[in-house]
């Protein structure tokens, strides 16, 4: 097993003091390793991404419980900024790219926390070798540019950061399907280049393919998780979140029982 | 027609123009980077100026009141930020307009209190001996000779210096890491989070520059129409200026100015007589406002439709 890197200690989220959005949620991310945080709408995976990357509070969320740990330091204080040197970018949903800015300059304001012009300049390069498409488009404002463009625009930008750990929110949203094995391959090439992924996704199939270990959230809690392969081959996985029936029709009320079932963890 | 008027009242109107220009960028660099409207904007101008006035009156040197006025513009900009913007960080847009109304009133008190409530006349000519300005009467008018028209010399001098603020500002926004960043927080201040900017640190700049940028137009305004609560009432025709270049750019509050310099100007000049007499340069521009308003609500430049104000 090799070191973790992230590592969230039941933690409980608490919007506007009063709504309970995650209550009890436990997961590691191990070094070198793309993680998928699987769950349906609401459940409450870009809670778990928005914590660890410290941006709840400006949607008035704060974390309740639980502690978060990154390189075996308690983050759960430390603000974005200083998440972002340290080596922890998030990728948020919807990409939120800055749409009167051109494409290069989105990309450029990944590199804020970089003190050396010559270095964001290689890295620009880097990002438009992993992003070739968005390479002819660098002067036209991201606002034109199309979803897939925006996405890749979105992870360019977080990758200008020489980042360790990139939180992934819901990359596939919205894009075609040869578009989402695209995003999705261009993770594996950054993962093979070290970076470490922790993957919010609805597109359970894809996200699962690419992945090493699988969390599946439901209503605030983590209700499964495993080996990604492993998760794949399970029938009650499959009906739910695969849409692959194991055979014929099974009954609704069947292949929920794995939710009465708090999962341990050692 | 009187072609050489014609051109004399071009001139003088663009010249104002800038002036308007100088005082909208305050508000547009303000809005554009955190959606508030900063009313406290005048009384920004009138405490600017007035700390400068009264330095001088003091005997400290032209340049050394300057710099110290532009400083504790400089920390003002940046304790407004700390003290009136951080605490109220993604609360409501309103809460944070009525913040500024608040820093307004608080403003204008402390000027008083800290200064004083007199009118003070303000001649930099005083100070500034750059040939442009004669040390006689600075109203009026002088000969320029290869156009063979009358400007006010001051008049030059102002907009020169207005338009390399400008110019100043336009780099800084365009071509610095720290202005690209600040067009990043102004277009989405979550991306701008999640990506590492330091909003705090962003906000803060853009208080400070909006301090110093308020001294300077303070200054230049003053030499027209002293340094008193008159100041607040100049920076009410920005208001104009804002709404026809949009809100939230700055090329918008540049072109917007020069628009309503020159309109209010050819107004009073031509078109008095249909409004029924003299005088109409005192409303003309919210006129013009208001007829640009049912035509193109978001102005010229304008980003987006402005919901909130």
């Amino acid at each position: 097993m090799s070191k973790s890197l992230l590592k969230v200690n039941n933690i409980e989220v608490v919007y506007n003091h009063v709504i309970l959005a995650l209550r009890g949620v436990t997961l590691d991310v191990e070094e070198g390793k793309v993680v998928s945080l699987l769950g349906a709408n609401g459940s409450g995976k870009t809670t778990t991404l928005k914590a660890c990357s410290n941006l709840l509070h400006a949607e008035r969320g704060a974390i309740t419980k639980g502690s978060i740990e990154y390189n075996d330091n308690d983050i759960s204080k430390t603000d974005a900024y200083n998440l972002v040197k340290d080596g922890v970018v998030q990728v948020l949903e919807g990409r939120h790219c800055f749409s009167h800015l051109t494409v290069e300059e989105n990309i450029m304001t990944g590199s804020f926390i970089r003190e050396n012009p010559k270095e964001a300049k290689q890295d620009l390069e880097r990002v438009y070798d992993h992003f070739e498409r968005i390479r002819i488009r660098k002067k036209s404002l991201a606002g034109f540019t199309s979803g897939g463009e925006q996405q890749m625009i979105a992870m360019g930008r977080a990758l200008m950061s020489r980042p360790k750990l990139i939180l992934l929110d819901e990359p596939s949203m919205g894009l075609a399907p040869q578009l989402v094995e695209e995003i999705f391959a261009i993770v594996k090439n950054l993962n093979k280049e070290g970076v470490s992924f922790l993957i919010a996704e609805q597109n359970a199939m894809v996200a699962l393919k690419y992945a090493d270990d699988g969390y599946i959230i439901e209503n605030g809690r983590v209700i499964l998780k495993g080996k990604a392969s492993e998760l794949l081959e399970r029938p009650d996985v499959k009906e739910m979140y695969l849409g692959v029936g194991a055979e014929g029709k099974t009954s609704f009320r069947d292949i929920k029982y794995y939710h009465r079932r708090k999962p341990s963890f050692s | 027609m009187d072609w050489v008027y014609l051109i004399e009242v071009l001139v003088g109107g663009l010249m104002s123009g800038v002036m308007y220009s100088l005082v909208a960028i305050g508000f547009v660099l303000i809005y554009k980077s955190s959606g508030i409207f900063n009313f406290a904007q005048g009384t920004m101008l009138l405490f600017a100026s007035l700390t400068f006035v009264k330095m001088t009156e003091n005997g400290i040197d032209f340049w050394t009141s300057l710099f110290i006025a532009a400083g504790i513009m400089v920390i003002f900009g940046i304790a407004t930020e700390r003290y009136v913007i951080r605490p109220l960080a993604n609360q409501d847009l309103l809460a944070l307009f009525m913040a500024t109304v608040g820093l307004a009133t608080f403003q204008e008190g402390f000027s008083q209190f800290v200064w004083d409530s007199d009118v003070h006349g303000l001649q930099m000519s005083k100070f500034l001996d750059i040939g442009l300005l004669d040390p006689a009467p600075i109203f009026m008018s002088d000969h320029i000779p290869w156009l063979d028209i009358l400007i006010p010399k001051f008049d030059i001098f102002a907009s020169l210096v207005a338009g390399s603020l400008i110019v100043v500002l336009a780099f800084f926004f365009q071509k610095t890491k720290t202005g690209l960043s600040l067009r990043a927080v102004s277009d989405d201040h979550m991306a701008a989070m999640a990506v590492g900017i330091p909003l705090q640190t962003v906000w803060a700049v853009v208080w400070a520059v909006t301090g110093v940028i308020a001294l300077v137009a303070g200054l230049l305004w003053a030499e027209r129409v002293s340094v008193s609560f008159t100041l607040i009432e100049a920076v009410m025709k920005a208001l104009p200026v804002i709404l026809i270049g949009g809100l939230t750019s700055i090329p918008g509050a540049i072109v917007g100015g020069l628009v309503i310099g020159v309109g209010e100007k050819l107004g009073e000049i031509y078109l008095a007589d249909v409004f029924g007499g003299q005088g109409i340069e005192l409303w003309f521009a919210y006129f013009m406002a208001l007829i640009f308003l049912i035509f193109r609500p978001q102005g010229m430049f304008g980003e987006k439709l402005i919901e909130r104000v």
